[in-house]
C-alpha cells in the first residue's frame, strides 16, 4: 500500500513539468505557431527560477522569475518568427541552442547552491488518509497549478469566444485575417503563454523536483513536451492522459528494475518513447478524415496591408 | 563582395599567425570537455585539474578548453580546432572521444594527445584512467556496516565494464561484513539527468534500500537520500553540500597530479605514448572525508584505504565467484588481472539480478 502511494507520488512529480510545458505549447500550436524552443525556454526558466528563489528565499518569487524568463525567451521567438516571418522550425531550434547557453551563463554563479524545495500541502486528517491522502491533499503548489492550468486551457479553447478565435487563427490564418482578427497579435499572445508555461515548467525542476541548479538539468524534457502535444492530437484531455502515462511508464520501469523483473533496462528506458510511437500509430489509423493538427501549423503569415 | 571577403579572410589568417607566433614561447595545452565546467561532477573535476595545472606551470604554458563538446563527429572538429590554434598537447576527457582523437592524432603526428578512459593508443596518443573500483570496495565495506535494512541501492548509468566492476567490488566488500547483503540495481541509461537520477533514488528507497550509491553524475540521488533521511555516497566530486548528514564519502576524481606530470614531460621533451591506469597509490582519485559514521566504521574504512594503497588488499582477490557458483579464472596470480577487470561483464555471486542485455 505504502509502496503504491510512493509510486503514485513519484509519477505525479515526474509528469508535472511535462504537463505544464506541453499545456503552453498546445496553446501556441493551436494558434498555428510551431515553437520548437520549449527546451530552451524551460532551461532558462530553470536557471532564473533558481536564481530568484535563492536570492529572495521565496519559491513563489522563483516561480515568477521562471515565468518571466520563459516569456522573454518566447518574445525573441515571436519577434523573429512572427514579426520578421522567419522560418519557425529554424527559429525554434535556435531558441533552444540559445537557451542552453544562456542558462549556463545565468546559472553559473548558482551551481552548487541548494534551496529548500517547495512546501507540500498538509491538511490534518485529509492528508493522513492512507493511499489517497498524500496523493490528493499532500502535493506541492506546482502540481495543483498544472491541473488548474490544463482545465483553464480546455475551458478557454472550447468554451470562450477568444479561444474559438485563437483556434481559427491556427486552422486558417487567412480566413481569420479576412474576418478582421489581428492574427499576429493573437499568435504573439499564444507564443508568450507557451513561453510562460515552459518557464514555469523549467522552474519546477530546481524549485521542487531536485532543489539545486545544474546546467542542462532539463535533460530533454522540453522535447518530450513537444512530443506529448502531438501525442494528444492537440487536445487538452488527451494531454493530461499522455503526460501521466509517460510519467507512469518512466517511474514504473525504474521500480521494475529494482524488483529484478528480467527485462533489459535499455528496453525499459525506451518504453515511454515506444508507447508514444504506438499511440501515434493508433491515432493515425483511427482518424476519420482530415488531420487533427491545426491546419496552419508552422506556416508563416504575412498580412497584406 | 567576394574580394572583400577574401581580403578579410586573409587578414584574419595573418592575425592568427601573428598571435600564434607571439605565444610561441609558451606551450599550448588544450582540453576537450564533455559537459559544462559547472556540472559539479565529471567535467568539473577535469576543470579543477586544469586550474591546478595552470597554478603549477602557468608561467610556461597557456591552456584552452572547449566545453559541452558532444561525443562523435563534432568532437573531431573541436579537437582539430585546438590543433589549428597551436595546441601541442591535447587532453580529450571522455570515453566517447576515443575514435575522433585517434583520427586527429593520425593526421597530426607532431601533436600529442591524451585520451581519458579509452583503450586505443597511437605513438602520439596516450590513455589514462583510474582504478575507481578500489574506492567502490571501500564504499561497499562502509555501506554494509551502515545499512540497517541490509538492502543497498545502486544507480548505474550504462552496463559497461567500468560500472559493472564497480558494482562487483562494492558487493564483494559488503559480503565480507554481511554475507546476506542484498543490492538493488537500477540503470538510468544516462550519465546525467538529475530528474531521472532522483526518481531512481526514490524507487530504490521506496523498495527498502537505506544506503544509496550511484554511478551517475549529478547530486540528485544524494539530495533525495538526504530528504528521506537515508545515507548515500557521492560521485566524481564532493557532494556533501547536498547531504551534510547524508554523505558517507565520495570518490573524487583528482586528475591534477597526472596533468601536471604529463605537461612537465612535454616541456622536458620526454613525453611518450603510455597507458596509465592509476589507483589510490598514484593519486588518480581520492576519497572524500569519511563522514556521518561511527568511529569504528571510519577506522575500518581508513584501514582498508591504507591496505589498498599499500597493495596489501586487492578488491578482486581470488577466488572471485560468479553468479553460477563457479570461481572465475584467476589470471593475475592471487587476484584478477587488469584485463579481466577492464572487460568485466559478469556479476559476482550474491547479486540477485542480471546484467541488462545479457
Amino acid at each position: 500500500m505504502e509502496l503504491l502511494e510512493a509510486i503514485i507520488l513519484a509519477v505525479l512529480a515526474a509528469s508535472t513539468p511535462l504537463l505544464i510545458a506541453a499545456t503552453g505549447e498546445l496553446v501556441t500550436e493551436r494558434s498555428g505557431v510551431l515553437n520548437l524552443g520549449v527546451e530552451g525556454m524551460m532551461i532558462v526558466g530553470a536557471a532564473c527560477g533558481f536564481a530568484g528563489a535563492w536570492l529572495t528565499g521565496s519559491i513563489l518569487i522563483g516561480a515568477l522569475f521562471g515565468i518571466v524568463a520563459g516569456t522573454l525567451m518566447s518574445l525573441i521567438f515571436a519577434l523573429m518568427a512572427l514579426g520578421l516571418a522567419v522560418n519557425q522550425v529554424a527559429t525554434g531550434l535556435a531558441l533552444t541552442i540559445l537557451g542552453v547557453g544562456l542558462s549556463g551563463l545565468i546559472g553559473a554563479g548558482f551551481v552548487g547552491e541548494r534551496i529548500t524545495p517547495a512546501a507540500h500541502l498538509y491538511i490534518p486528517g485529509l492528508t493522513d488518509i492512507p493511499l489517497i491522502g498524500r496523493v490528493l491533499f499532500g502535493e506541492d503548489a506546482f502540481v495543483y497549478s498544472s491541473l488548474t492550468l490544463i482545465v483553464g486551457v480546455w475551458w478557454f479553447l472550447y468554451r470562450t469566444r477568444p479561444g474559438l478565435i485563437l483556434r481559427a487563427c491556427g486552422d486558417s490564418h487567412v480566413s481569420a485575417h479576412a474576418l478582421g482578427y489581428p492574427v499576429l497579435r493573437i499568435r504573439t499572445f499564444a507564443v508568450m503563454f507557451g513561453g510562460a508555461c515552459a518557464g514555469l515548467a523549467g522552474a519546477y525542476l530546481p524549485l521542487a523536483y531536485t532543489p539545486f541548479f545544474i546546467p542542462g538539468m532539463t535533460a530533454g524534457r522540453g522535447w518530450i513536451a513537444l512530443a506529448l502535444v502531438v501525442f494528444s492530437s492537440w487536445r487538452p484531455g488527451r494531454l493530461v492522459v499522455g503526460a501521466y502515462l509517460f510519467g507512469a511508464v518512466t517511474i514504473l520501469q525504474l521500480h521494475a528494475q529494482g524488483w529484478g523483473v528480467g527485462i533489459p533496462s535499455q528496453f525499459m528506458s525506451a518504453l515511454p518513447y515506444l508507447a508514444t510511437v504506438i499511440v501515434l500509430v493508433l491515432l493515425s489509423r483511427a482518424r476519420t478524415g482530415g488531420s487533427t493538427a491545426p491546419a496552419a501549423l508552422g506556416t508563416v503569415f504575412v498580412p497584406d496591408r | 563582395m567576394r574580394k572583400t571577403l577574401l581580403a578579410l579572410a586573409a587578414g584574419l589568417l595573418l592575425a592568427g599567425s601573428v598571435s600564434a607566433a607571439s605565444a610561441a614561447d609558451k606551450l599550448k595545452v588544450g582540453f576537450i570537455y564533455l559537459g559544462p565546467v559547472g556540472d559539479l561532477g565529471w567535467t568539473y573535476q577535469h576543470e579543477l585539474a586544469r586550474q591546478a595545472l595552470v597554478k603549477e606551470l602557468g608561467d610556461k604554458i597557456e591552456t584552452t578548453f572547449l566545453e559541452n563538446v558532444p561525443e562523435g563527429p563534432d568532437a573531431e572538429r573541436s579537437i582539430e580546432q585546438l590543433v589549428r590554434a597551436g595546441n601541442k598537447l591535447i587532453f580529450t576527457t571522455s570515453f566517447g572521444y576515443m575514435d575522433p582523437t585517434l583520427k586527429v592524432a593520425k593526421k597530426y603526428p607532431n601533436v600529442h594527445f591524451e585520451h581519458a578512459t579509452g583503450y586505443k593508443r597511437n605513438p602520439n596518443m596516450s590513455t589514462y584512467s583510474a582504478k575507481w573500483y578500489q574506492g567502490r570496495y571501500i564504499q561497499g565495506l562502509i555501506a554494509a556496516k551502515m545499512s540497517k535494512s541490509g538492502v543497498l541501492g545502486y544507480i548505474g548509468s550504462f552496463p559497461i565494464p567500468e560500472v559493472v566492476s564497480g558494482i562487483n567490488a562494492t558487493i564483494l566488500a559488503a559480503q565480507t561484513i554481511n554475507p546476506n547483503i542484498k543490492v538493488k540495481i537500477i540503470w538510468a541509461n544516462t550519465w546525467f539527468d538529475p530528474g531521472k537520477e532522483a526518481d531512481a533514488a526514490k524507487a530504490l528507497i521506496d523498495q527498502g534500500a537505506d544506503v544509496i550509491m550511484q554511478h551517475t553524475d549529478s547530486p540528485a540521488a544524494m539530495q533525495i537520500a538526504s530528504e528521506r533521511g537515508k545515507l548515500a555516497f557521492g560521485q566524481d566530486s564532493e557532494m556533501i553540500k547536498f547531504g551534510p548528514k547524508t554523505q558517507l564519502t565520495s570518490i573524487l576524481d583528482t586528475w591534477g597530479p597526472y596533468y601536471i606530470a604529463r605537461v612537465k614531460a612535454e616541456l622536458d621533451g620526454t613525453w611518450k605514448s603510455e597507458d596509465t591506469w592509476g589507483g589510490l597509490d598514484s593519486h588518480m582519485f581520492a576519497m572524500a572525508p569519511y563522514t556521518n559514521m561511527p568511529d569504528d566504521v571510519k577506522k575500518m574504512a581508513e584501514d582498508a584505504q591504507a591496505a589498498i594503497t599499500a597493495g596489501k588488499l586487492h578488491p578482486f582477490k581470488c577466488p572471485v565467484v560468479g553468479q553460477d557458483g563457479k570461481p572465475v579464472e584467476c589470471k593475475g596470480g592471487d587476484h584478477l588481472d587488469d584485463g579481466q577487470i577492464l572487460g568485466m561483464n559478469f556479476y559476482v555471486k550474491g547479486i540477485d539480478d542480471k546484467i541488462p542485455g545479457k
